[in-house]
């Protein structure tokens, strides 16, 4: 198991590297000079000369790009223009916002997928089984900005239920938090269900025709516990994998609907750093969303690893 | 015969395929008392299988079955499905072929015993416990209290056998089936585990169906066997019986495909040509006419039917029964 | 014993699948494609006003016999927009995936056939570029690029590459151990005549399902870019960028939102449709869905 580990961790530093050269690379080489886009386009060349030299920017592009890794290592991610936060004040900020929003949609994707994936796998090929994959198939074609679209209309315009936008901290008021968070959760747990029914049911069909499922069954035990301990356990692993591929469409299905429904997450952030080409933000929060990304898939296959003995013993 | 434990009533089941409907087990009749042990013999797809399937009301889901399984005194495709989850498990226990696919891959081998168990038996969790570590003894598994917290895949093939086994007898069935339980497993292996299956069942006393596609392995180990072939029971009788005055020329070159010790090594075992018939369209005589170096005109055109011969408890289906001359040690 | 082995598995337990005919639907989705690709490349010749045209008296002016599906927030013809837009959404919908069917079908191609260290190379930079949330890679890329459809299709297609890559590798993979592929080897066939003659073809048909897929992929992405404002300029009209203009209205005419988000949802779901259809015709190891 801690072999298991190391490998996994030592795999991890050529992709973190790749990663972050990517993201330099990307806020380098494109077009846009940094020292214009802080003074604006009427600056003399004088003054962009010397902000350029302060910032580094005419040194040679492996040099800058070391001196940036440095920094990141050393905690330093840089600091915005224009509103003075550090990259890591402003994350530190929202993430509780983006996490909050991810958590709750996962956990309403998970409660709709999972047991409508397991009445459809124990009764595969009846009428509900093929109503609820065609009607998974077609959730899977409608993009959550729709969706959010159809939600605010329905309980914030229609029915006043709900508020379209807006937020307040989990801390001042939980009732009220959870009410900004019900659309926004549930917009995203829309498009979270039906690729978890869907992998989960298959998984589960053929879970069901094992030998070692036969021999439940002749051991006489209990239908629930065929169905929840020696089907589903083995699924479970297939369930933790597609959480974890999840993880990548959340963070970017959570970047447009914290956007539509303005809470103050990442997302937002990121969105707005764009709009304001606060360059030093968008380098900073990609970093850290893409290496948060590749480390939280490190989690998964740990989490995979727990849940098969196969893997866990190396058999794999 | 009315002390049977089980009753094997006219029992046919189908199977709906792309190319029609395959009959799969074609009106069988087999009884069984407490405490014997019945072979059931015959090549891949004969339906053997199937059979024990249909016993174990283990068919798939498609499959039509027809005719009574009585057991102990109730019929077991008629039965609610709570009564017969009670009874699986308790009084009607199987071993399937395969012990890499039977235990489940994600549980450990004592819940897996565990949960029998406590399923059945009213125990609790130290009680289940210490039966399971006897019962792990009992099929000669060492450093049984060990095992009990370790995965199926940290065993090797003969070892998840007798856990399978173990499983099997957890809570002292009343009547075991041992699907082809040494095929999967390495030559040197598989005469330990029949040994075992063979002790444990006279020690608790239960009736096993020994499933097998090797007479030999029915031979000294059964009390009674019958032949299947597309289906159909061929030829049933006390095994003695059988292996020496055999009718069925489709039981002779099953026997006559053994391997035997004594013959020198590479010697080509003479084996059944052809292959056996299509059964999704019957053939309108005996299924093994085609194959058969004795059939006749007659053998093509009308089914022969189970009858009796001279000795007690012998039965076969021939036209042309074959007379045996020597006596054929197996 | 292993002469008595003979034929006929003993269970035929299938698994539960349905079989799919190319059923109703299927050609449901076929017309609905066709029908709206005819309008958007017929667009310039139709009877439209103008999409870009505003008439500031005529806002959010209902059905009319001069609109026929009324006006937009800025009184501009919602007809000519839906048309338009749909013309920008298939642009890119179409040539981005294409962009990724190319490179990644080649790269998984070359991977698959030649393995060794090109392989290793190829699947670990695809590792890398996959570990970036796509949304954001294709946001950050586009801010700095600046919003054009050229650049949106570019970085939606470079985003397309792995997967591509990933589905090509797969399939080259099963077929090079096939028995035309060995024959044509043993033959004295060129490396080049092998990969373009024997295993293109082959390979061609599951990228082309997946290409499908894709498409719809790349709609919905690019939908969601120009609903944020960051995908095509304005005042083009796309799908996403008219239910991102239409949000703002949603209260007054809710049709200025649901419209085009409408055509988007059968546009996508049609896309899906055919491309799952022909994932489950060309691979047969696919289990049911």
């Amino acid at each position: 198991m801690l072999n298991f580990i190391v490998r996994r961790l030592i795999y991890l530093v050529p992709v973190l590297l790749a990663v972050s050269l990517l993201t330099f690379l990307i806020a380098s080489l494109l077009p846009g000079d940094l020292a214009y886009v802080i003074l604006g386009d009427q600056a003399t060349p004088e003054k962009v000369a010397a902000l350029r030299h302060d910032m580094g920017l005419d040194q040679p592009m492996w040099w800058r790009y070391l001196s940036w890794v440095g920094q990141v290592l050393q905690g330093d991610l840089g600091r915005s223009f224009r509103t003075g936060q550090t990259v890591l004040q402003a994350v530190a900020e929202r993430i509780p916002v983006s996490i909050e929003l991810m958590l709750l949609a996962e956990i309403i994707g998970l409660v709709i997928g999972v047991p409508l994936a397991i009445a459809c796998a124990a009764r595969a090929g009846s009428a509900f089984d093929r109503f609820m994959t065609g009607g998974a198939f077609a959730m899977l074609s409608v993009p959550s900005f729709l969706s959010a679209i159809l939600l605010i209309y329905l309980f914030a315009v229609e029915l006043r239920w709900l508020p379209a936008t807006g937020y307040v901290p989990l801390t001042e008021d939980p009732i009220a938090n959870l009410r900004f968070f019900v659309l926004p959760a549930l917009t995203l747990a829309l498009a979270e269900w039906p690729g978890i029914m869907r992998v989960l049911r298959s998984d589960m069909i053929a879970t069901l025709q094992e030998d070692y499922i036969s021999l439940a069954k002749a051991k006489g035990l209990k239908p629930s516990r065929i169905l929840f301990v020696h089907a589903l356990k083995p699924s479970s692993l297939t369930l933790v994998t597609i959480t974890g591929i999840n993880i990548g469409r959340l963070i970017g299905g959570a970047l447009i609907v914290e956007s539509i429904f303005a809470l103050p997450g990442i997302g937002r952030l990121l969105v707005g750093a764009i709009y304001t080409r606060d360059l030093i933000i968008l380098q900073g929060v990609v970093l850290l969303v893409a290496s948060g990304f590749v480390i939280m898939n490190f989690i998964v296959d740990m989490l995979y690893a727990v849940l098969d003995p196969r893997i866990r013993h190396g058999h794999a | 015969m009315n002390g049977a434990l089980l009753s094997i009533q006219d029992v046919a089941v189908e199977l709906p395929t792309p190319r029609g409907n395959l009959r799969a087990v074609d009106h069988v009749d087999l009884t069984l008392e407490a405490g014997r042990t019945l072979g059931v013999v015959g090549e891949s797809g004969c339906g053997k299988t199937m059979l024990s399937r249909a016993i174990l009301q283990l068919l798939p889901k498609k499959a039509k079955l027809t005719g009574r399984v009585m057991f102990d005194g109730r019929d077991l495709a008629r039965l609610d499905p709570e009564s017969l989850r009670e009874l699986r498990g308790r009084d009607l226990a199987v071993v399937f072929q395969d012990p890499m696919t039977s235990l489940n891959p994600v549980l450990t081998i004592g819940t897996q015993l565990m949960e029998t168990i406590q399923e059945h038996l009213e125990l609790d969790a130290p009680a289940a416990k210490r039966r399971s570590i006897d019962l792990l003894t009992a099929v000669g598994i060492p450093a049984p209290e060990q095992r009990l917290a370790q995965y199926p895949h940290q065993c090797s093939g003969g070892m998840r056998q007798r856990i399978a086994i173990a499983i099997a007898m957890s809570c002292e069935p009343k009547l075991l089936i041992a699907d082809e339980p040494t095929t999967a497993l390495d030559v040197t292996i598989q005469a330990q585990i029949l040994d075992l299956l063979a002790r444990e069942q006279r020690r608790r006393h239960m009736a096993m169906i020994l499933i097998t596609h090797d007479l030999g392995v029915v031979a000294g180990r059964t009390d009674e066997v019958a032949v299947m072939y597309a289906g159909r029971v061929v030829e049933r009788a006390p095994t003695p019986t059988l292996f020496k005055r055999m009718h069925m020329p489709y039981t002779e070159a099953l026997l006559a495909a053994i391997p035997k010790l004594e013959t020198a090594p590479h010697t080509p075992l003479p084996a059944i040509s052809g292959r056996p018939p299509d059964p999704t369209r019957p053939l309108p005589g005996c299924a093994f006419a085609p194959r058969c170096r004795y059939a006749a005109g007659r053998c093509h055109q009308a089914k022969p039917d189970l009858s009796a011969a001279e000795t007690a408890g012998h039965f076969y289906a021939c036209f042309h029964p074959i007379q045996m001359a020597e006596d054929v040690g197996a | 014993m292993a002469t008595l082995e003979l034929s006929l598995p003993e269970e035929v337990e299938q698994p539960v699948r349905r079989k799919r005919g190319l059923g109703l639907l299927f050609w449901f989705a076929i017309s609905w494609i066709v029908i709206i690709f005819a309008v958007a490349i017929l667009a310039p010749v139709l009877p439209l006003q103008n999409p870009v045209d505003m008439d500031m008296l005529e806002r959010r002016a209902w059905i009319s016999t001069e609109h026929w599906l009324g006006t937009d927030g800025l009184g501009r013809d919602e007809l000519a927009r839906l048309i338009w837009g749909a013309r920008v959404s298939l642009t890119v919908g179409l040539c981005a995936p294409l962009i990724g069917l190319i490179v990644g079908g080649a790269l998984g191609l070359l991977a698959g056939y030649f393995r060794g260290r090109f392989e290793t190379l190829v699947v670990g930079s695809m590792d890398v570029l996959l570990a970036f949330p796509p949304l954001i890679f294709a946001l950050a890329v586009v801010a700095y690029l600046g919003q054009s459809i050229p650049n949106l299709t570019f970085i939606l297609g470079f985003l397309g590459i792995p997967a591509f890559m990933r589905v090509s590798r797969a399939a080259t993979l099963t077929l090079a151990r096939r028995e035309f592929v060995i024959a044509a080897e043993a033959l004295g066939a060129t490396h080049a005549r092998i990969l373009l003659r024997e295993l293109l073809p082959n390979v061609f048909l599951p990228l082309f399902a997946f290409f499908l897929l894709g498409v719809a992929v790349t709609i919905v992405a690019e939908g969601s870019l120009s609903f944020l404002g960051l995908g095509v300029p304005p005042p083009m009209a796309s799908w996403g960028s008219m239910i991102g203009e239409g949000r703002e209205s949603l209260e007054m005419a809710p049709r200025l939102a649901f419209l085009p988000a409408f055509a988007m949802f059968v546009t996508v779901l049609a896309f899906n449709l055919v491309g799952d259809t022909l994932r489950a015709l060309t691979d047969p190891r696919q289990g049911a869905l």
